[in-house]
Formats: C-alpha cells, structure tokens, sequence
C-alpha cells in the first residue's frame, strides 16, 4: 500500500540519521581513546631505543631518532602532530621494524579479521542451536550437557584452553600443528579456541532468553490457536528470543578481539593481535597507537550495528528523535 | 460453636503451614547453601586460601632457590618416565625447581589478586555510582562520558596499555609487580561497577519507598546508605562474584606473556610461560598450572551462578 | 439435546518440588451449546486452571490432569492424541486471555496473529485470510481497522489488545469461548465496554462462553449459570437469578459482600473474605472453607461436605456446606442480614433479570 511505503521511507530515513549521528559521536570517543593510550605510553619510562641491553645504542644514534620520530619536541605537540597526521591517514612507523605502521596493519589484519570471522560464525553454529534444544529440552542430559560447555567456555582462560587442545590434539592424537597459518590444519585449533569462550557465552545466552521467551503468556495463545509445536517454536517463541542475543553479539565480537591477540600470540599467529602484544612490551607506540584505535572503531562499529538490528528484530523500539 | 480466639489460632496454623517465612537474605543463603556446585565452588575456594595462607608450611621445597645439584626437567612420579625423581612429587621445572612448591606459592598471587583489587573496585565504584545517580548533574555527566570511552577499551587491553607502560617504572616493581597489578585492575574495573550502581540508584530512587523515605526527611546521606545501597545490594553482590575470577584471569594472562609477576615469584600464569618452551618434552609443567587455574576458576563461576540464583531466581542467564 | 461440554470429575495437578499441588480436585460440570457459565472464585481457587484444562494447555510437567473426563461434542479431549486437540483448539474451542498485554506476541502484527488460525484450521490463503482478520477487528470495534491490521501490538492500548483476543478467538467461529479473567487487566470504564462486547458478540454468535472471574458483579450481567470455585472444587452452583436471589454458602456471601461497584453507592463497606485461601499442598481436613468461615461447626473441620441439593430451593441449586444440607444450620438463615447491603443486590437481580430473559438487549 502507498501509504506503508511512505511510512517505511520515513523510517528508513530516521535509521539513517541515527546512524550518522551514532558514527560523529565516535569520533570523540576515539579521540579520547587515542589521548588515554598516547598519554599511557608517554608515562612509560623507557626509550623504545634501549630495549637491547647489551648494545646499548649511542647516545647520537638516539637523539637522531628521536628526532625522526619527533620525540625532542614537547608531549602535547607529539600528540597534535600525531592527530593530525592520523586525519591524513598516515599512522607513522614502527619503531621496532622500522616499516611504516599502516603497512604492518595492512598485512596483519587480514589474518586476524579471517581468524576471527571464522571464529564468530563457528561460535553462532555452535551456539544457537545449543542454546535452542538445551532449552527445549531443559533438564535432560542434552541440557546438563550443554550448560557444562557453557560454564566450561564462559570460564576456562583460553590460553589455558589452548594448553588442554594442544596437548590432546597436537601432542597426544597429533592431529593439528601446534603453531602457526597458512594451511586450513592450521587454523583449526586457533579458531576453535578462539570460539569456544564466545560460543559458551552465546549459548548460555540464548537459553536463558528462550526459556524466558518460553513462558510468556503470548506462547500459550499461540498454543490456544491449534498450532504445532514447531510452529509455535520457531513462529513465535524464537523470534522473541534471539533479540536478546542479538544484543550480545557485540559484546562477543569485542570478546574476540581481545581473545585474537592472545591466540595470535599463541599459536604464533601472524596477525595483528601477536603485533599487537610484541609492540606493547617493545613500546613501539606508533603501533600500540594505531591498534588500539583500529580495535576501538571495531568495538564501537560492532555495537552500532547490533543496535541496528536491534531494532530490525524488535518492532518495540523506535530510533530515538 | 467455634469461637473468636480458636479462629485465630487455626488461621495461624494454617499461614505457619502455607509458608515457612525466611529473611530475604538468610532465604538466598539457604537456596546457596542447596546448590551442590556452589558449595564445591566454596570449598575449593576456602581450600585455595588456606594453602595460600599457608603455603610455608605446607611446601615441600623453595619456590624460588635453584637446588643443586639440579635435577630440572623431572616428570610427575606416576608418569613412571625415567626422567622421575622421587623427592618431587609433580616434577621439576627448566632450573630444577620443585612444581609443587611453586604451584602453591603461586596461589597466593592468585588468592590476592582475586580479592583485594576487587575491594577498591567496588569501594570506588559503588561510591560514585552512588553519588552520580543520587545527585545526576555534571558528575553523572561526566561518568557518562567517561564509561563511553572506557568501553570503547576492551578490558584486558586496557589493561595491558596501563601494564606494560608502567612496569619499568618503579612502581612497576613493588611487590613484584602486584602492586602495579592491583592498581591497573582496580582502573579498569570501577568503571562498569559504578555504572551498574548508577543504574540502579536511577531506577530505585522513583520507587515509593525511597519517596517516602525522603518525605518524612531522610537525608541524602542516609537514603544512600540506608535505602537506595541495601536495595541495589544484590546485584552488585553477583557482580562482585564474577568479577574475582576475573581479576584472577587479568593476572594470569598478564603473567602468561610476560608483563605481569616479575620473575622468580612464581604465579600460575608465568609459570605456563616458563614451560611452554619445553611444553613437548615435559607436558605436566605447563598443565599442572592450566590445573590449577580452570579448578579455581571454575569454582569461582560455580559460586557466583550459585550466588545469582540464590539472590535472584529470575536473574537467569 | 446432549451438553456441548460435559466436565466429570477432573482432577488437575501440579507436582513440585514442596509437594502434590491439587488446583482441580474432583469438579464436574455440563454447558449446553449457546449457554453462559459463569465460574467464580478467588485467585488460586483453580479456575484458570480448569479453564487451561479443558483444552489440555497444563504445562507438562509440573502439570498433570490425573483423572476426569472432558466431554467435547461427544469426543473425551483428554482421550485424544495431540494432533486431535491441536485441532480442536482456536478451532472448536478458543480462549480469551486476561492479560491483553502480555498475551500477544509483541514481535509479530495483528494481521500476522489473526491470520495464522484461519489459515490452520479453516485453510484460507493469505489475502482470505487477511480480508477476514479485517472484517473480525471490525467486528469487534477497532476504528480504521484496515490500516491497523499491519500495526504491532505495542501500538494498541490494553482495551484495544483485548478487542483483538477476541477477534483471534471469534476468528474459526468456535463453539465455545474460554473467557480466563477477560476484563480485570483493563481500566473500569474499559471494562464495562469489553463485557458489552462480549455480551452481543455471545448472543450474536450463538457461542456457548465459559466466562472465568472474580468478580460477581462482571458474571451477573452475562451468564445463565454460575459456579462458585474454592480451593479447586466447585462449592455453590445455580442459575445466576436463583444464586442472587439466594445465595446460601458462606463463601459465596463473602464473594457478594466484596464486590466493588463504581456506578452504585454503595452503603455498607467494601469487606473482603479474611484470611487466605488454603495452601492446596496440605488443604484443611474438613470443609476447604472452613478455618475461614464464620458459620462453622465442629463438623466442618472433620468431613468434608458433598456437593448436594438445598433443600428450600431451586432444583438444581446445590452446595458443599454442611450448613446448608437437610436439617442444616444455614437453611434459613437471611442472607441479607449477613450481608448487609440488599440495594447492591437488587440492583445486580435487575441486571440478571435483563440477561436471563434475554429477548432484546437494551439500549447503551
């Protein structure tokens, strides 16, 4: 009818303005992000030039450094150069490889977004149809079953995960190579690891909010209209259900990140996250600065489309203003 | 004829049969107390304390001095390897070390760095989530903001950055670097805590008994303390649960590569790290510790699902 | 003419973990096709419960109809297999629910909800299906019902989410509709609006209704019949004139006495029943009602009293007191003195009298 396609025009139009106000308020908060982490790593005491104790470097071989790097001039003038170098899209170079940093990033990410793309819809296979027959057939062994691996998952650090993996099917059953990428044997144990803690979660999740769907009055009028039980399931109940978990999604995807670069590190992995730890402890800060951007957009990015979704799945809420 | 009084008195009996009345809390206490996983989790907690309280006592050998000669690299006793030595019971690690004394000192750090970052967290945070709810204006503005930024921020990364920054400073080295630790969990913890406080002193502070409180002229002071903190206890109380372990996990990781407990102190994640290299060769130095963190973790969990049950039986996720 | 309903000794229960939960212990009733029931009770006396019963929706576990039979046109519906009472349901059988906020699904549209059971059971394609939902919501009064059916259900108010229960339970023209509590979610000024809907849809459709309240005073209005329920059984039951004219055990007095009316004055006060309905775990040994009754005797406490006739009175006027059985202490007793406030009852008998003649309906 017409005047539903008028209406969905506005509707559209207002997800859009959301949108872009959504997307201008990133740009303090990264902002704020890339001033906390800069203010960090300044505090640091340490040259990123002295970290081999041995050799230490010639006191002109780091002032010239550091002049490259503009570190003689004053803290809050790195930090405006900085800024304003990052609106030109130049995020400087690494200090410990001597590469320009968007260069690192741009061969690391790859890796990392595949490992963990790989890991977050493995984690949603896994996750929603356990969640969905636990809670259908709560209290059965399925159900135990199911909640062990939740709590397992949701508890075991995956590094230590990693540890029980590596010694059953790297050592023991030598199924998988214990470190590095390439080859799709490769990737198995990382992206299994990796999942295992957000599809423990999503898991959980998903029952409890079946089980909470489950018992609205609106599932018995569905099952007072004669309709199947699978129809009342999938028809009614889950539609309900997965807006909860919709929500969570986010949350599990920046549980990723941060789970990709202690995996990475792991299983030698070479992506951004393994970057990520070395540069961090090697206070290579154009790197530990561009990262932690590049995570903080992905974080907030991640939660602005689950609010999009949000409101696709629930008619309930309605963009605000 | 029945009269008044035996009325009463069969009501009585009857409302004594209808219901066993509990306290709110001493109710909870009672649902956690039947929870079988939860009570597990409690003893291998009070367990874990103890052996950290003490571990003097109870190890066999020093944690830190290398024996010589050494005997480094021995495999547990019931592997029944040749590479066994009868005087440790878990084996060696690379310097010779004994892994049993180690694991038991090592769960001191853990013991400690659960529990006492924890306290500032909740003490910092529930006291501004308090306030900013309480009073909104610029504080709860400015919280606001802060908690966006923050949360932008995983966690863990956040706090590697504050780690690894300072732990070459001279704070970095007190204690062994715990001190730094504390400090580091406690920055990026209070803000969710405070969040959470703020929330809920937001939506109790509309409810009637707070109204009521305030119209008889309650100060602000005490409908904080007396009817707005008792009210939002609950969830915080799970809340803190959860966020034990995870202070447990934050140490652990950071140790695990390398930028936590300072060497030689041994502590369950460094202690992964120092046997990795040799993970092939001697499997049991790295798993006895992995042992021993998923057993705590996994006690801490089934306390804290025990707790959110038993405080709020709806509260189910 | 056979009943369209006939309910024999059905016994419904819960077990959970503090023990056997008896919600439906032992009651029977018959309605005719196109009739009223009125069943009347407290919260907890096991009215939904027996209502839920009728078209099997126990939850299973902890819910079990252990014993009973219900009669449906001639077919035991706790004899079938589930694909049988699926067609039943919405079909034959359909229910009105009391919390019109929570009882549709927020997620899906009116359109979308409606349509489902006329699809199912009465195999109609979409846009059939469609035009019938619109006429149905016309039907039961939602203004501009044609741009409203692809609304959700959030942006209906609670009256208007009701007039849609209705519509979905009028939707396969059933023989009978369950209404649970219908209108006690909803504001009073709705609810006199709701219960008018009701009242000509149930004489338009030739629907037999079984209409679950609390409230005496909403039944008066629009039933030929009425039981009163407490702690799971069945404890007065008469056509509605005679159970005004002369209601006869206590309880049913208690419920008289704590009907709240907006539109009279009421002289006497409001005076709830004391004390709380017995825990069904564990029920009093005697008389349910007992421990709360100001008439009982010794007796009341040691046996439990049968449903049986009154004597001085209609024929099918029957009670489960010991007060009111032959040679009783409650046989003659004046209801009215008990209860204080005769102008309140007069004026619902004259509404009474409206529905159970029944020739026209008057003017609102």
């Amino acid at each position: 009818m017409n005047g539903t396609r008028v209406s969905r025009g506005i509707h559209f139009e207002k997800v859009l303005k959301y949108t872009i106000r959504r997307l201008l308020l990133m740009i303090p908060t990264l902002f704020f992000v890339a001033l906390i982490t800069f203010a960090l790593a300044k505090a640091a005491p340490g040259s990123p030039f002295d970290k081999n104790p041995d050799k230490p470097p010639k006191q002109e071989t780091i002032d010239k450094w550091n002049k490259f790097y503009g570190l003689d001039k004053p803290v809050h003038e790195q930090f405006i150069l900085y800024v304003s170098n990052v609106l030109h899209l130049d995020f400087g170079t690494s200090i410990r490889r001597q590469r320009a940093v968007t260069e690192i990033l741009g061969q690391g990410f790859p890796v990392t977004a595949q490992l963990g793309v790989q890991a977050l819809l493995l984690a949603l296979a896994v996750a929603l149809p356990l969640g969905v027959i636990s809670a259908l057939r709560q209290n059965t062994m399925v159900d135990y079953g199911s909640l062990f691996f939740a709590t397992v998952g949701t508890t075991i650090p995956s590094f230590v995960m990693a540890i029980f993996f590596i010694y059953i099917f790297g050592l023991g059953l030598k199924l998988f190579p214990i470190t590095g990428w390439g080859t799709p044997q490769h990737m198995v144990m990382p992206t299994v690891i990796l999942a295992m803690g957000a599809a423990a979660f999503l898991a959980r999740i998903t029952r409890a909010s079946m089980l909470e769907a489950i018992r609205q009055d609106y599932v018995r009028t569905a099952r007072s209209k004669g309709l199947r039980e699978q129809v009342v399931i999938v028809g009614h109940v889950l539609k309900n259900a997965m807006i909860p978990v919709a929500t969570v999604v986010g949350p599990a995807a920046a549980g990723l990140i941060t789970g990709s670069f202690i995996i990475e590190t792991f299983f030698s992995v070479p992506g951004i996250g393994r970057e990520y730890v070395i540069s961090i402890t090697a206070l290579d800060y154009p790197v530990i600065m561009a990262t932690t951007l590049l995570y903080a957009f992905f974080i907030i990015v991640a939660n602005l489309s689950v609010d999009l979704v949000y409101g696709m799945l629930d008619p309930r809420i309605k963009v605000a203003k | 004829m029945a009269t008044a009084s035996t009325t009463q008195e069969r009501a009585a009996e009857l409302n004594v049969l209808a219901r066993k009345q509990r306290s709110l809390w001493g109710d909870a206490l009672y649902r956690l107390f039947r929870n079988k996983a939860a009570v597990g989790g409690l003893i291998v907690i009070a367990s874990a304390f103890l052996i950290a309280i003490f571990s003097g006592f109870i190890a066999p050998y020093s944690p830190i001095d290398i024996p010589r000669p050494p005997a480094s690299q021995m495999e547990p006793l019931w592997t029944g390897s040749k590479y066994t030595d009868a005087r440790y019971l878990l084996g060696t690690d690379f310097l010779g070390r004994d892994i049993l004394s180690r694991l038991i000192y090592a769960s001191r750090i853990s013991m400690v760095v659960g529990f006492i970052p924890t306290t500032i967290v909740f003490i910092v945070g529930v006291s501004v989530g308090l306030v900013a709810g309480f009073f909104g204006g610029w504080l709860d503005q400015l919280l606001m903001r802060f908690t966006d930024i923050i949360y932008a921020f995983p966690d863990f990364l956040f706090l590697l950055i504050i780690v690894a920054s300072f732990r070459n400073s001279p704070f970095g080295k007190v204690m062994d670097g715990l001190a730094l630790i504390f400090v580091a969990i406690a920055i990026v913890g209070w803000v969710g805590v405070a969040r959470l406080t703020r929330g809920q002193v937001l939506s109790l502070k509309e409810r009637e008994f707070v109204e009521a409180a305030r119209s008889v002229g309650a100060t602000p002071r005490r409908l904080m303390t007396k009817h707005l903190l008792p009210n939002a206890l609950a969830p915080l109380i799970v809340t803190a649960a959860f966020a034990v372990p995870g202070a447990i996990l934050g140490e652990a990781t950071l140790s695990f590569l390398g930028v936590g407990i300072i060497p030689p102190t041994p502590s369950w994640g460094g202690m992964i790290l120092e046997g990795f290299p040799f993970f092939s060769s001697n499997p049991w130095s790295v798993l006895m510790p992995a042992i021993c963190i998923s057993i705590v973790m996994l006690a801490f969990t089934f306390v804290g699902d025990g707790l959110r049950d038993a405080l709020d039986p709806r509260m189910k996720t | 003419m056979a009943d369209l309903l006939e309910v024999t000794d059905l016994h419904t229960q819960f077990f959970t973990r503090d023990g056997v939960v008896r919600a439906v212990d032992g009651v029977t009733f018959q309605v005719a096709a196109g009739e009223t029931l009125g069943i009347v009770g407290e919260s907890g006396c096991g009215k939904s419960v027996t209502a839920l019963s009728l078209m099997r929706l126990i939850p299973q576990p902890p819910g079990k109809i252990v014993k009973g039979s219900i009669m449906f046109d001639g077919q035991d519906i706790l004899k079938m297999d589930d694909d049988d009472v699926r067609g039943i349901r919405g079909n034959n059988i359909a229910m009105i629910f009391q919390d019109p906020m929570t009882s549709l699904n927020p997620v899906l549209t009116i359109s979308r909800q409606i349509s489902e059971a006329l699809e199912l059971h009465l195999k109609m394609d979409k846009s059939e299906a469609r035009k019938r939902t619109i006429e149905l919501l016309e039907l039961v009064q939602i203004p501009s019902a044609k741009k409203r059916v692809d609304d959700y259900p959030h942006q209906f108010s609670g009256g208007m989410r009701q007039r849609v229960m209705i519509a979905m339970a009028l939707s396969c023209n059933p023989k009978l509709i369950l209404a649970d509590e219908p209108t006690t979610a909803l504001d009073v000024t709705i609810q006199a609006q709701i219960l008018d809907l009701l009242k000509n849809l149930a004489r338009e459709f030739r629907t037999a209704f079984i209409l679950i309240t609390h409230d005496l005073g909403v039944v008066a209005g629009m039933t030929q019949r009425i039981n009163v329920m407490y702690a799971g059984k069945i404890v007065e039951k008469a056509d509605t004139g005679e159970l005004f004219a002369n209601p006869k055990m206590p309880y049913t007095w208690g419920l008289l006495r704590s009907i709240p009316r907006l539109d009279e004055s009421r002289k006497a006060k409001l005076v709830p029943i004391e004390g709380l309905p017995p825990d069904l775990i564990a029920p009093p040994p005697g008389c349910k009602f007992e421990p709360r009754c100001q008439y009982r005797r010794d007796i009341c406490h040691e046996k439990e009293p049968d449903l049986v006739h009154i004597p001085n009175s209609k024929a099918d006027h029957e009670a489960r007191c010991w007060g009111t059985q032959q040679g009783g202490w409650l046989v003659d007793t004046d209801w009215r003195r008990e209860i204080g406030d005769t102008q309140l009852i007069e004026a619902i008998k004259q509404e009474t009298a409206s529905v159970t003649t029944a020739t026209e309906t008057p003017g609102e």
